[in-house]
């Protein structure tokens, strides 16, 4: 396509990752800096009797003991269904009972353990269903407004119905219904959670937070300073960040707590949790039950799809609980399904509570229908396989929720994944080696979860030739700050290594609605290409102005030093029109004349004239854009085109099943995505190959072991996420149909791997072996079981 | 009661005040400000705090500091030359995309180096073998593995 920088594998930028000198959070310290400890809840469901602590407060070099006696009772999260700091009552083993700021790290936790609490236990319910029930135990007694609660369904009734369910399962030549249940999973950053607050004399709180959604987190801490009676303001700055994967979308309680141990101290304080914390304070994915029935005619075109979801939701309220927006997508608009039911309920429990985690509802989901998918192609006697490809979705269908498709390669990463795998020969072969495969369906093109799926961003060059971009984005690792570049170069005419970018303050930064969503890249690219026709012209208008006199200037210079030199004859006029100028790699030139050195001029040096003009008239090259994506909000009924596009993609996995043992090996994986455009192939491939890893631990070996409401597996021992040792041979795929909604083609690639893999896993076990693990994760274990099960009969 | 322990990390030699339970990982970030070296776990799980002693990596979180006494500590620090320029490990890391978020980075970089060091041509399974105990969470290890094995190329052409 005649790009320079765009679509090629440039290296990682990372020089400051490689060379230690990155700070996280955990790097960074401040004078006066003082350490916060946090006492959780010893109990799940309880009454808080009475708190003492004296004990605490008298100890040497305790700044501040706070619980929610002696604070402001502020409300926080999406539903307003805590306060940072418990009073009256705990609801799960998390709750934040008391918290502590002293000058180190040991004292804090000296201070912590001084703490007495007293309770009085309360029936607790763990398990959504039965916590459904009528006579369950209230989690929440009231809500936010303080109205009684009834029961412990949160009011968020998520439903999608599309033409006639009923009247197509009649008409179903072959119906399928069973139930799939997952397991609680955590994201498990390798850099732990954190965060540094102070106030400045005016009251203005400083937060080095490790968010993802600097803007929106901004709001929420300005509201609850609003709501605690502080005068001042917030400013967000962000600092490197060890990894987010959902987990650093909402404004954590830990932060909150911050804030009232700084205001109380008047000193920096800052919290980094353990390994442990991080297991049992931060929120993970959460598990579903669901309930999925589908049809197809005789021919194996689907027919209707019907799915009842219950989702964990744990105590309290916070992104965990609107995961099912994105469910939705492929319950609907994976395959051509014209009759669709769809409902989900999240329920309160006195479990930890839920929080977003790479996909966003999307990896449970596509477990269940994948699942599904595989028993209804077995009842309509059609290879697995040949059933995906008969109801694929296509390129321009709008689907049942209403998302217009653009571009679709979904048949073609199918065949993909099919050659690769060598299908025909290795399927329903049942003799231990098994293959299975399984497909995805992901926004790619942003999603207007808010009003707003902007991104605002700033771009300025300045008279060395560098190009500063100042994005309200953030990188939590993908490569942003590699491909920014890229883009910017391709786009202004400079070149990757001249372009600098400034994020991560939210004083400095223009507005950003948050790093989620796989949004960053297609977003930014637009908001790039937006803003790149401003700077162009602006380069070039300067440029024709001053280029004719510099070039005049230079060459009497010349003639000075070298008599001999002969002055080009140059038609002045051409330059003076920016129409015939161009800018490429940091040259102006002229585009009919390319190649021609003595009209060929450096950015630098024609914007140095315009900042030193010397005659008070100098001008500087600066412009912004706002850009926000022509994609839409669900409505009610929950339908609407969330994204300008969406990105298709096909897992298949071969596997061999120790019967012995149950364990299950990865013989081959073949990862075909579609990403529209490959900004850089190799870190497409990272993303691929990191998430697609991630969705194995999520199919064969993660699982948080919740116990009446207390994870029993909080290290990295225990809870199994893959290591080097864990060799999974992936051969990744990348199918670019060039997508015209995308900045050069491009869609979004950050979460999708991750969904489609466990149920492709399933899939090939029950190809391998017959037995189909209904619930994450396939331990040996389960695998085990469920072959004797079937053995007996 | 603080006692003196000396040892050396990158070259220098460093005399520090340590009480006898604190960890290297305790003394090489917050006495001597080596923020290279993470934490991740403080449980020798992880392997973000690897550093190599004598040449060894270890983890330095559940490393007693006073096993330090006299040895030979390099930190991600300690790499690079003087000049600012990267070791042939380090360029291939970001030449092969071995980075992500970059938290495991200083640790996996330094496995990897005790590994080339005692063998410059090893196999893919002796490099997944050298950072088994060095977790990643974004990049599923696979451009991990591609970087030492382009490191490992580019040290046998210098050598």
């Amino acid at each position: 396509m005649g790009e320079l920088f765009v679509g090629k594998s440039h290296p990682r930028v990372d020089r400051d990752k490689v060379t230690g000198r990155a700070a996280y959070i955990n790097d960074i310290t401040l004078p006066r800096m003082l350490y916060g400890k946090i006492l959780y809840s010893s109990r799940p469901h309880a009454r808080i009797v009475r708190i003492d602590t004296s004990k605490a407060e008298k100890l040497h070099g305790v700044r501040a003991v706070l619980t929610g006696y002696n604070v402001p009772e502020v409300r926080v999260g999406f539903l307003g269904d805590q306060t940072p700091l418990k009073k009256d009552k705990v609801r799960q083993f998390r709750d934040e009972v008391a918290a502590v700021a002293a000058i180190d790290e040991d004292t804090a936790e000296e201070a912590i353990q001084l703490i007495e609490v007293e309770y009085e236990d309360l029936p607790p319910v763990f398990d959504p269903l039965e916590a459904m029930q009528k006579d369950a135990p209230l989690i929440h007694e009231y809500d936010a407004r303080g109205k009684p609660r009834r029961n412990n369904i949160l009011p968020l009734p998520w439903r999608l119905v599309a033409g006639d369910v009923e009247k197509a399962r009649r008409e179903s030549a072959y119906v399928v219904k069973d139930q799939f249940r997952t397991q609680w999973v955590h994201q498990t950053c390798m850099g732990t959670s954190g965060g540094i607050a102070y106030f400045d004399v005016r009251d203005n709180l400083v937060f080095h937070s490790v968010t993802n959604v600097p803007f929106g987190g901004k709001d929420r801490l300005d509201m609850f300073l609003k709501n605690l009676g502080i005068k001042g303001r917030s400013r967000i700055l962000t600092p490197y960040v060890g990894g987010s994967f959902g987990s650093k979308l909402d404004t954590d309680i830990y932060e909150f707590i911050l804030v009232l141990l700084a205001w109380k101290t008047k000193c920096p304080v800052k919290i980094v949790f353990s390994r442990q914390e991080e297991f049992q304070a931060s929120p993970p994915r959460q598990p579903v039950i669901a309930t999925v029935e589908q049809g197809c005619d005789k021919n194996g075109r689907l027919t209707f799809r019907a799915v009842d979801m219950i989702l964990d939701n744990g105590a309290y309220t916070s992104w965990g609980a609107t995961t099912p927006s994105v469910m939705m997508i492929p319950m609907s608009s994976l395959y051509k399904v014209p009759n669709i039911s769809f409902q989900a309920t999240c329920v309160y429990t006195n479990n930890i509570y839920a929080q977003a985690m790479r996909g966003y509802g999307n990896p449970q989901a596509t477990f269940v229908v994948e699942q599904s998918m595989d028993q209804l192609a077995e009842a309509a006697g059609i290879d697995p396989m040949e059933f995906r490809r008969i109801n694929a979705n296509e390129p321009f269908e709008k689907t049942p929720m209403g998302l217009a498709i653009t571009t679709c390669p979904l048949k073609e990463c199918l065949d993909e994944v099919k050659t690769k795998l060598n299908w025909d020969e290795k399927h329903g072969k049942r003799n231990g080696r098994g293959v299975g495969v399984a497909s995805f369906i992901h926004v790619g093109g942003g999603a207007r979860v808010y009003l707003s799926d902007a991104q605002g961003i700033i771009v300025k060059v300045d008279d060395e030739g560098k190009v500063t971009v100042i994005t309200g984005g953030t990188d939590q690792g993908q490569g942003s700050e590699t491909i920014i570049p890229q883009m910017v170069a391709e786009a202004m005419g400079f070149r990757p290594e001249d372009v600098f970018i400034f994020s991560g303050d939210t004083e400095v930064c223009p507005w950003d609605v948050g790093t989620h969503a796989s949004r960053h890249a297609f977003i930014t690219g637009h908001a790039i290409l937006t803003v790149a026709a401003e700077v162009k012209q602006k380069i070039l208008d300067l440029a024709a102005r001053l280029m004719g006199n510099l070039l005049k200037q230079e060459f009497k210079k010349k003639i000075k030093i070298d008599p001999t030199f002969v002055e080009p004859q140059l038609d002045y006029s051409l330059l003076a029109d920016p129409q015939n100028l161009d800018v490429k790699a940091g040259f102006v030139f002229l585009k009919n004349d390319p190649d021609n050195p003595f009209t060929k001029m450096p950015v630098s040096r024609i914007l140095r004239k315009a900042h030193m003009t010397g005659t008070g008239k100098g001008e500087m090259v600066i412009a912004e854009a706002f850009y926000d994506p022509p994609n839409e909000m669900l409505d009610r009924e929950g339908k609407g085109n969330l994204s300008c596009c969406y990105t298709f993609g096909t897992h298949g996995a071969e596997v061999e099943v120790d019967t012995e043992t149950g364990e299950v090996k990865i013989l081959n994986y073949v990862a075909a995505h579609d990403v529209g455009r490959a900004i850089n192939p190799m870190l497409v491939n990272g993303q691929i190959y990191g998430a697609t890893v991630m969705g194995v631990g999520y199919g064969l070996s993660e699982e948080m072991i919740v116990n009446h409401g207390r994870v029993m597996n909080p290290n990295l021992l225990d809870y199994k996420i893959l290591t080097a040792k864990d060799v999974i041979p992936i051969q990744p795929v990348i199918v670019e149909p060039f997508e015209p909604a995308g900045p050069f083609g491009a869609k979004g690639i950050g979460e999708p791997a991750c969904v489609p893999t466990a149920p492709a896993l399933i899939n090939a076990i029950y190809d391998a072996v017959g037995v189909r693990i209904k619930d994450l994760p396939a331990t040996p274990e389960k695998v085990l079981a469920a072959l004797k099960k079937k053995e007996q009969g | 009661m603080k006692q003196t322990i000396s040892f050396k990390v990158n070259g220098d030699p460093v005399t520090v005040e340590v009480f006898p339970h604190w960890t290297l990982l305790r003394v090489l970030r917050e006495e001597l400000e080596l923020t290279g070296v993470k934490q991740g776990c403080g449980e020798g799980e992880c392997g973000a705090c690897t550093v190599l002693v004598n040449g060894d990596p270890i983890n330095s979180c559940i490393y007693p500091i006073m096993e330090a006494e006299g040895k030979e500590v390099v930190t991600i620090e300690g790499l690079a030359e003087k000049d600012n320029s990267l070791h042939p490990i380090q360029q291939a890391f970001l030449e092969k995309a071995g980075v992500q978020c970059g938290f495991c980075t200083p640790g996996m970089i330094l496995s990897a180096k005790a590994l080339l060091d005692k063998n410059p041509h090893p196999s893919e399974a002796e490099i997944r073998h050298a950072i088994a105990g060095n977790m990643c969470r974004c990049t599923g290890y696979v451009q991990i593995v591609e970087s030492v094995q382009y490191a490992a190329e580019i040290m046998t052409k210098k050598d």
